[in-house]
């Protein structure tokens, strides 16, 4: 660790930075969480592997586009990971929580917990266990400030990243708050009898809610996977519990909560891993998990008035 | 017939709430359905509108069979509801709810055309109802009781359905309103032809107001006739208008509240 006395500022500079990066791919995974969540008060624990799924997608798409020029290869690897990941939302849905709505309430998550191994082990037997290596495909970076000889930098990568997540959440917050497809999905949040008394088709919105979910997650796994330039089937289970403890944080079910203590968790990660142990910083998520279920569970932006299923 | 039903049967679990209802409403008509607390008026609207499931019998709607058919699409076939306990979308502003409101329009224009068209009938709806005027950009869950109950119906009216169910619309309303809501309900049935079935407590105001009158005790359709007929009809005036012919005082039949 390049920590000196003199390089204080660019030190920090530096967590700063990858921390606002960890935290936007946190906040895209931790949206699907929340909005699951808000529509059918279930935490859809299959969510974090429909992340893994779109970072295999841009293992296989890069490698299929290899002669495509950069720009267009990101573009096509994002929409091909959309379609597939939309189409795995939707299909999970279907198969696993459709049938057991409204049943007892622990039977949704077993089929979550069992949709997860599942999908999982599918990946794990479709791709093998090798964990995968995808070559760099963005380099280069600006220098922010130098100091005692440590260099504070910002990759074009984690300025990709920043950007693209800045414009998903400002697209999603306007799907959300503009369009009638999103008064309709907050409609049913809050009462779908009286949503389907004015026409609305509860069950299409919560399976697109899934898909919209499912697509933010495919980015972010896409994201990571340039960012790390390594997947492996197991990374859907350690960024899932990162995100839902964002979107715990957060306050589950708001949308904003999901941005913003996608944020926080990336910026305590990023702090935890610059200033004490690289080791030890999963650890920081899961007690900070604990720790707000314990005191304060309806998180930074929970609504505990509003009455859930 | 615009609405044709037939011999209901719902139960909630083991309990039988309805036992063979059968009803019918004549197009351009206000039908008043009245009955005690628990008679099963509402859980018949909501059986007819599928939220219940009826075990035997079928509800026609402008000569289609609609028992069967999912909640949206009876709605959206051109029914509309303002529901018992009003429903209002408390984290939705007032003018979101009146927007849901809109959803089911029998004429869904997407677009630009359509929110014209969705802000002009609104226009129409707020002229009956100033006060939600002033409160669009409020959130529904802080409005008064009586302002949720305006915008329940409000809404109902925004898809210009053909069949509108009304749920006790003057609960919990002040008298000169109350008073206005009836003249509403009129205004809708005779301007618009809208056909009306009101359930309603205010027994003395609905009957005078309506066509045609159905009385249910304990899931069964006991009486019907004309509006005349029941409120001259001696058990009705018993058990329903207390002190018989005179103008009932609006305020004492109101004290059921039930904010949400
Ligand atoms: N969700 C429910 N579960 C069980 N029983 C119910 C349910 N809803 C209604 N009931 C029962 O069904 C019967 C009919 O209820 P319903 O609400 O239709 O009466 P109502 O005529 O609308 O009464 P009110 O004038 O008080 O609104 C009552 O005995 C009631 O207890
Ligand atoms: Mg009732």
């Amino acid at each position: 660790m390049s920590y000196r006395e003199g390089s204080v500022v660019a030190y920090f500079l530096q967590q700063l930075v990858n921390g606002v990066t960890l935290g936007s791919v946190y906040g895209l995974i931790a949206l699907g969480y929340t909005m699951v969540y808000g529509i059918i008060g279930m935490i859809n624990f299959a969510h974090g592997e429909i992340y893994m799924i779109g970072a295999f997608v841009a293992v296989i798409g890069f490698t299929l586009f290899a002669g495509v020029p950069l720009v267009l290869a990101l573009l096509l690897v994002l929409i091909l990971a959309t379609l597939v990941t939309g189409f795995y939302g939707w299909t999970l849905e279907r198969v696993a929580y459709r049938p057991l709505r409204g049943s007892f309430r622990l039977a949704p998550l077993i089929a979550a917990i069992g949709m997860s191994i599942f999908l999982q082990n599918y990946v794990q037997l479709a791709q093998g266990a090798r964990i995968k290596p995808v070559p760099p495909k963005i380099e280069g970076g600006l220098t922010l400030l130098v100091q005692e000889g440590f260099a504070a930098r910002v990759s074009y990568l984690q300025i990709c990243i920043l950007l693209l997540t800045l414009l998903l959440m400002a697209a999603l917050t306007w799907m959300i708050h503009g369009t009638s497809f999103g008064r309709q999905q907050r409609a049913c949040e809050q009462d779908k009898v009286m949503a389907a008394l004015l026409g609305v088709n509860v069950d299409r919105t919560i399976s697109m809610t899934f898909v919209t979910g499912a697509i933010l997650a495919a980015v972010a796994g896409v994201l990571v996977t340039l960012y790390y330039g390594v997947v492996d089937f197991f990374i859907g289970f350690l960024a899932g519990v990162k995100a839902f403890t964002a979107a715990v944080l957060g306050g589950i079910g708001s949308i904003p909560g999901a941005m913003v203590g996608g944020l926080l968790i990336g910026l305590i990660e990023a702090f935890w891993a610059g200033y004490f142990s690289t080791e030890w910083k999963d650890v920081a998520a899961f007690s900070i998990l604990v720790i707000v279920l314990i005191f304060r569970p309806s998180g930074i932006f929970g609504r505990p008035e509003v009455e859930k299923v | 017939m615009i609405l044709e039903i037939r011999d209901i049967y719902s139960y909630y679990g083991a309990i039988c709430a309805l036992r063979g209802v059968s009803l019918e409403v004549t197009e351009g008509e206000i039908v008043a359905l009245i009955g005690a607390n628990g008679a099963g008026k509402s859980t018949l609207l909501m059986t007819l509108c599928g939220v219940v499931r009826a075990r035997r019998g079928a509800v026609i709607f402008d000569g289609e069979d609609i028992t069967r058919r999912p909640t949206e699409k009876i709605i959206r076939s051109g029914i509309a509801v303002a529901p018992e306990g009003r429903r209002i979308f408390p984290h939705l502003t007032v003018r979101e709810n009146l927007q849901m409101g809109g959803l089911a329009s029998r004429d869904p224009e997407r677009g630009a055309a359509g929110t014209a068209k969705l802000a002009h009938k609104m226009e129409g709806v707020l002229e009956l109802f100033p006060r939600l005027r002033e409160r669009l950009a409020q959130r529904g869950g802080t409005l008064s009781g009586g302002e949720q109950q305006m915008l329940a119906i409000a809404r109902a009216m925004l898809s210009e359905p053909r069949l509108l169910l009304l749920d006790e619309p003057s609960l919990g309303l002040a008298p000169l309103m109350v008073r206005q809501i009836f003249t509403t309900i009129r205004e809708i049935n005779e301007s618009h032809g809208t056909t009306v079935l009101l359930v309603e407590q205010n027994a003395h105001q609905a009957l005078r107001l309506a066509h045609h009158g159905y009385v249910m005790v304990t899931g069964e359709v006991v009486l019907h006739g004309t509006g005349a007929e029941l409120l001259a009809n001696e058990e009705v005036q018993a058990a329903y208008l207390e002190g018989g012919r005179k103008e009932t005082k609006q305020g004492e039949t109101q004290q059921r509240e039930t904010r949400q």
